[in-house]
């Protein structure tokens, strides 16, 4: 290494803060929140946790995951005739009404987004909680990290519960176990979320790399 | 006497790796040129490169897509007795009339505030930050904290447009179909968010610091 290149500062205890770059010591012990004293961004998790953690709450979630796609969301009754939907459904029938960009960005926003993020937290998660380091680590991780804003499940449950109560004016609509799935699913992406700490990854990668 | 008289990592040569939150010490000498993140190899950048130019362009698209997506309508009901035209703001008085006024104000916020509400916040923080203001940094991080989590839930009406257009669809009676906006609509929520993730909320500080000096 050169004297021109960048040198990690990691055994050091101290954070800078990503909203208001404000470098400042961490406190001693571990397992504690921290807070940006100048503009209150959270810094650093509390509770440490483990991967295997993680790993249950994301294998749950791709179960659940699978069964909310699957399984029809609403179901509406109306002059003898009997529809249901389910999230791709709807990307089919958008498309098939020349609304292209907005049956891709359900498509996105909806399934390829949520559904990738949590095959790629799979494929981080399962070899670290064995303590094997998997390849490719930096790119799967920067790919999570574009992903994740992009997922919007929460917004699309609370898009079902808003047509629920339209339709119900006009027909007799049925939520499906699709629904009971999408509400699992949100409860499941935001203890995984919650848990995420990528700086705690990264840690657990390196040591897993270094004892192979 | 300086207002915050604290230490930033920027002045230290201490730049964070956007990537894995790495805090590395950048040599003086390889500031100017391209450098990578030791631990995950990304590119290190002091701030967010050209943040403000990319964050202006993303929001006056958003603002351009802001006109047709509130005129034009977002859904088409056609009926035996005709076809009915609903934009956003006519889907929000139906609802209030039709006595659902708690789905009403949730559609209300999600679909009309809250697009509103971030255009103008991306134009504050945009112009405080061209214009190196020092006025209530704290306070404008925190409205930034707030537009990164409100930001996806303006997405609602482009789900409910979808969900009803593929429910509806009883050939005798009627049938729903998205109209033009649900396009715009989706544009200006993609946008909004785009011009906010570009947006570096170090900015607002670093204008605080130069002003101390």
């Amino acid at each position: 290494m050169t004297m021109q290149s960048p040198v990690p500062l990691a055994a050091s205890p101290v954070l800078a803060c990503h909203e208001c770059d404000l470098l400042q010591y961490a406190p001693a012990e571990a397992g504690q929140m921290v807070c940006c004293r100048r503009c209150g961004c959270p810094l650093q998790h509390g509770r440490g946790c483990r991967p295997s953690t993680s790993l249950a709450l994301v294998l749950a979630g791709l179960l659940v995951f699978v069964l909310a796609n699957v399984f029809p969301v609403i179901g509406l009754e109306a002059g003898g005739s009997r529809t249901t939907t389910t999230l791709l459904g709807t990307v089919w029938q958008l498309s098939h009404q020349n609304m292209l960009p907005v049956a891709v960005l359900v498509l996105l926003t909806g399934v390829l987004m949520p559904g990738l993020e949590l095959l790629c937290l799979l494929y981080l998660l399962l070899p670290l909680s064995l303590g094997h380091a998997p390849y490719g680590f930096a790119s799967v991780m920067r790919l999570v990290r574009i992903l994740h804003p992009w997922g919007m499940v929460e917004v699309f449950l609370l898009g079902v519960l808003v047509s629920l109560v339209k339709l119900a004016h006009m027909a007799d609509v049925h939520p499906g176990i699709g629904l009971w799935s999408f509400f699992a699913l949100i409860l499941l992406l935001a203890g995984n979320a919650s848990r995420f700490d990528a700086g705690q990854l990264w840690e657990r990668y390196q040591t897993c790399r270094a004892m192979h | 006497m300086p207002r915050y008289a604290l230490i930033t990592a920027a002045r230290q040569g201490l730049w964070r790796c956007d990537g894995c939150s790495l805090l590395c010490q950048v040599p003086t000498l390889a500031q100017d040129g391209r450098c990578d993140c030791p631990r995950c190899g990304a590119a290190l950048h002091r701030r967010k490169p050209h943040g403000l130019q990319y964050a202006w362009a993303f929001l006056v698209a958003a603002m351009i897509c802001y006109i047709p997506a509130n005129l034009m309508p977002i859904m088409l009901t056609e009926m035996l007795s005709g076809t009915q035209r609903d934009t956003i703001m006519s889907g929000v008085v139906y609802l209030w009339q039709s006595g659902s006024w708690p789905l009403a104000l949730v559609v209300f916020i999600a679909s009309v505030l809250v697009p509103l509400l971030k255009i103008l916040s991306l134009l504050l923080l945009l112009l405080t930050v061209q214009w190196r203001s020092c006025w209530a940094p704290r306070q404008r991080t925190r409205l930034y904290r707030l537009l990164e989590v409100v930001g996806p839930w303006s997405m609602l009406d482009i789900y409910v447009v979808g969900l009803l257009v593929a429910l509806v669809q009883l050939q005798s009676l009627a049938t729903i179909k998205a109209g033009p906006a649900a396009i715009a609509f989706g544009a200006v929520v993609v946008l909004t968010m785009l011009s906010a993730m570009h947006f570096d909320p170090r900015l607002i500080w670093d204008s605080i610091e130069d002003d101390d000096e």
